[in-house]
């Protein structure tokens, strides 16, 4: 019968992903409702060294899949060698973060083992020994409570979402061999965004910038970096060619859940503010004192964004500093 | 070059979701149904290509009745013929079950690339594109901001958090589409009049050779337990003051003291 959960953690180039220890510390309080051991997965190549490092999370044993032609994410050579280990575990549940490759890992993962997944959850409880995952759907306008059926039950969580613990205990690391089986892609090149740039979906702090900054998005990332934050956009700023498709917050871009949003120009389409309604604290500045996004936010600024930006950048960076 | 589209006809984004009476379904009526989305940009990816390469553009979906307005959409857009998965014993499939329809339906016809959207924008599961390819038994790649076709193989840049990876895959393959791939066109008055003579076949499971017992509400491995609106916020409290800077240190202290945020 199927026992146990295993986590799926994160790394690239030898470096956890944050979601790595979230995945982790929800996995142990799964494991924990439903009374049996936490596994640690760590995928790559030379990252045996990282175990020490979960540690801290609570698993009760690691299992170290290395191999050269793992370094870098490939789906068919990581879902190979984690379907491997899931036949040779049998877990009840695996729980993975809904990251780029944490979503496309589980998605091929699930079709692999005929299992159930459960994208993107923003909460995940237990029980009477049952799983029950929440997950938004329509980009956040509905929330879903949905149970698994089978083994292994697959969960992929929201980056930036669960709570992170720290239960250090004495887990064993075992690194058994692998096989990386039939592979039939290749990274060829990677391009990674230089200056140590927040990403999106893992900043705690965003800065959103809409129609209202009529294309001047310098105070909206001034703001930004004095929070260590990241820099977000309407989808009409991205239609403008004001930024890249990659920083649109919405139904249509990306589902974003940090503590702090700040609007900006941001009038409230129903499709952004649902891609940013599981945001902690929200707040909204507009000139137009009817803009929708103002039914959204916990806190409001009726004002010229041009003229009030700047002031807080200054009020936080004195805060901070 | 033979490509697959597979699109599935959403709720405008724009549109209001509404809970139906059973709790764990959502309100179909008075909702706009459109093409999803990033399943446009899958449909102008494939255009492109047949354009540059020749060969044929053929778009695959399952959905009830009205679900031809959506493949119709995409013929008037230029695809060559289209495949209808209706059957009122697939209604209610999750992913994985209608990745098993998909797939059936795409075996059956010659391909050598399949371009599907990222996700659906309705239950946001993210699933499909990747299952269809792990079911054909052929290698995908997700959030394609580009694609490039090479001697056989398809060269992808692929958006991940914090930039671009540029994978490699060889064809037969399946990607699925990230925002920024293109721009996709609409369709014109002579698409839409050309679009009523292409073929349109109806496919049920039976044709597909498919067990009703994999597939459906009935049969989901995701079940939905009960749908809920997102919890309400408080009224928004609105911070007024004489000068943006003493707006800005109203806002400031608010967040560090009360909500300690910064």
């Amino acid at each position: 019968m199927a026992q146990g959960v295993i986590a799926i953690t994160e790394q690239r180039d030898g470096k956890f992903r944050k979601v790595s220890y979230e995945v982790v510390s929800a996995g142990r309080r799964l494991a924990d409702g439903l009374s049996c051991p936490l596994t640690a997965v760590i995928i790559g190549s030379g990252v045996e060294a990282l175990a020490a490092e979960i540690k801290k999370h609570g698993p009760d044993k690691i299992v170290v899949l290395d191999d050269p032609g793992l370094a870098d994410y490939r789906t068919d050579a990581y879902t190979n060698v984690v379907a491997d280990l899931v036949k040779s575990l049998s877990p009840a549940v695996l729980i993975a973060g809904a990251s780029a490759q944490g979503k496309d890992l589980c998605a091929r993962l699930a079709a692999r083992l005929d299992a159930g997944l459960a994208m993107d959850c923003t909460a995940v409880s237990v029980q009477n020994g049952a799983i029950t995952c929440t997950r938004p759907m329509f980009g956040g306008k509905i929330f879903a409570d949905v149970q698994i059926q089978g083994a292994p039950q697959i969960i992929a969580v929201r980056p930036n979402v669960m709570s992170i613990i720290e239960i250090a205990r004495e887990s064993a690391v075992e690194k058994p061999a692998v096989r990386l089986g039939e592979v039939k892609t290749e990274v060829v090149e990677k391009v990674m965004d230089s200056g140590g740039k927040v990403e999106l979906t893992e900043a705690e702090v965003i800065v959103s910038g809409g129609r209202g900054t009529g294309g001047n998005f310098k105070p909206i990332e001034d703001l930004a970096a004095a929070m260590d934050g990241a820099v977000g956009a309407s989808r009409s700023a991205v239609d403008e060619g004001w930024r890249k498709h990659a920083d649109q917050v919405g139904q249509t871009g990306k589902v974003v859940s940090p503590a702090l949003y700040i609007a900006c120009g941001i009038s409230g389409a129903i499709q952004h503010l649902a891609g940013m309604s599981t945001a902690k604290v929200i707040v909204a500045i507009n000139k137009d004192p009817e803009a929708p996004v103002f039914s959204k936010a916990d806190f409001g600024v009726v004002g010229d964004i041009f003229q009030i930006l700047p002031e807080v950048t200054e009020a936080v960076k004195k805060i901070r500093s | 070059m033979d490509i697959v589209v597979l699109v599935k006809q959403v709720p405008d984004t724009e549109s209001l979701v509404q809970i139906a009476g059973d709790g764990a379904s959502i309100k179909k009526d008075d909702i706009k149904w459109v093409m999803n989305p990033y399943d446009e940009l899958a449909v102008e990816e494939a255009l492109r290509i047949k354009e540059a390469k020749g060969g044929s553009v053929t778009i695959v979906s399952v959905g009830p009745q009205k679900t031809q307005e959506t493949i119709r959409t995409a013929l008037a857009m230029g695809a060559d013929k289209g495949i209808h998965i209706n059957d009122p014993l697939a209604e209610g499939s999750d992913s994985l079950a209608t990745a098993k329809i998909l797939a059936a339906a795409v075996k059956a016809i010659p391909f050598h690339l399949i371009i599907a959207g990222q996700r659906a924008v309705d239950e946001d599961n993210y699933q499909v594109g990747a299952a269809v390819a792990e079911l054909l038994g052929i290698p995908h790649v997700s959030l394609v901001a580009k694609a490039e076709i090479l001697d056989g193989k398809i060269r992808c840049q692929r958006a991940v958090e914090g930039g671009t990876v540029v994978v490699e895959a060889t064809l037969p393959a399946l990607f699925t589409t990230q925002r920024g791939l293109n721009e996709p066109r609409y369709a014109s008055l002579p698409g839409i009049m050309k679009a009523k003579k292409k073929p349109l076949e109806a496919k049920t499971l039976a044709d597909l050779g498919l067990d009703p017992a994999a597939v459906g509400a009935a049969h989901r491995k995701v079940v939905v337990k009960a749908l809920r609106l997102p919890p309400e916020r408080k009224a928004v409290r609105m911070i007024q003051a004489e000068t943006p800077q003493a707006i800005a240190a109203e806002l400031v202290r608010i967040l560090h003291e009360e909500a300690k945020l910064i």
